[in-house]
């Protein structure tokens, strides 16, 4: 075994050992931690599995010439209004996107559409988008949208090319 | 929430039924990517207890409302950075800081950084795109977070 596996088996070992004491004992500090812990642990299962077997659908279905003739180097504009549709449509936030983001530049997406992508479901995923406008008014939802969209498309173009320059390639078999 | 699974189901089944050897093997790609990342998500999930522990939403609101507007953008931006919480829960608690008298760009700093910015998801985010990237991404989304932030500020009249 790796040390640093060694290392985390020991932190989470200690983690959990803290927060049965704390149950034992009644130590508030803890119980709330475990409290967190819980809630967000059953809202990523909610989310996760139908995400991961959306990912297995996709790679097995979606043909690698079909993406990088939308999604990949010629793709042009269309590619990133694609993909910010895409975005807009799936739930979950970073966490999701991740995962959805490397199988896209797996079957040959380029980088800046693939940053395009992680920045678009970060901020205008449609069904949060409208949550969030009937809490803080249109006008505020409006502003943010068409203020960050921008950006996110040529911070992801600037930060593509860069690393394409570099010859950056993401790590394999994730 | 239920509609993800509505829609995953769904598209499953229409899959297993036009080819039943490609849908397994999809279900065996979503649980081997799925057991080789979850080790990160726990991790992830440790920080994410603790996290939420020391920014409870008291607290949230009262950094956010007791100060000069800047100082709360970039509190607010710095907050929104380091936790990590669903929008079912992000939004309502904006709701609720704007009828304390939060500014409209705070809020903004608050709300761009917390989605677009992941300290937390670091250690996931860094296990597909490698360490400098993830750095970069992540500088580039907090300024990006201040820009919106300050444009917010001047169309509701709060800068300016």
């Amino acid at each position: 075994m790796k040390k640093n596996v060694k290392l985390k088996i020991a932190c989470i070992s200690v983690y959990l050992l803290f927060l049965t004491v704390s149950f034992i004992f009644g130590y508030n500090p803890g119980k709330e931690i475990a409290f967190n812990l819980i809630s967000f642990l059953l809202y990523m299962l909610k989310i996760l599995p139908c995400a991961f077997i959306l990912i297995g659908l996709f790679e097995v279905w979606v043909k690698k010439e079909v993406i990088e003739k939308n999604l990949g180097e010629e793709s042009g504009i269309k590619g990133y209004v694609w993909v910010i549709l895409l975005a807009g449509t799936i739930a979950g936030g970073l966490l999701v996107a991740f995962p959805v983001a490397y199988s896209l530049y797996n079957k040959g997406a380029k980088l800046s559409i693939v940053f395009t992508y992680i920045g678009a479901a970060a901020i205008c995923r449609i069904p949060m988008t409208l949550y969030e406008a009937s809490f803080v008014g249109i006008k505020f939802t409006a502003i943010r949208l068409l203020v960050s969209l921008p950006l996110v498309i040529i911070t992801s173009i600037l930060l593509g090319e860069y690393l394409t320059k570099r010859n950056y390639k993401m790590a394999e078999g994730k | 929430m239920y509609y993800t699974y509505a829609i995953a189901g769904l598209i499953l089944l229409i899959s297993y039924i036009i080819n039943k050897q490609k849908t397994l093997k999809a279900v065996k790609i979503a649980v081997v990517k799925f057991k080789k990342i979850f080790p990160t998500f726990v991790t992830m999930l440790i920080f994410v207890s603790i996290i939420l522990f020391l920014f409870p939403d008291e607290v949230i609101s009262n950094y956010l409302g007791n100060s000069s507007k800047f100082i709360s953008v970039l509190l607010a931006s710095f907050i929104g950075s380091i936790t990590l919480m669903p929008g079912f829960v992000a939004f309502p608690l904006s709701g609720i800081l704007l009828t304390k008298g939060v500014p409209y760009m705070v809020l903004s700093a608050f709300t761009t950084t917390l989605m677009m910015v992941g300290i937390i998801t670091f250690p996931l985010e860094k296990e597909f795109f490698g360490v400098k990237v993830t750095i970069i991404r992540n500088i580039i989304s907090f300024f990006i977070a201040l820009i919106v932030a300050v444009v917010t500020g001047i169309l509701f009249g709060e800068i300016l």
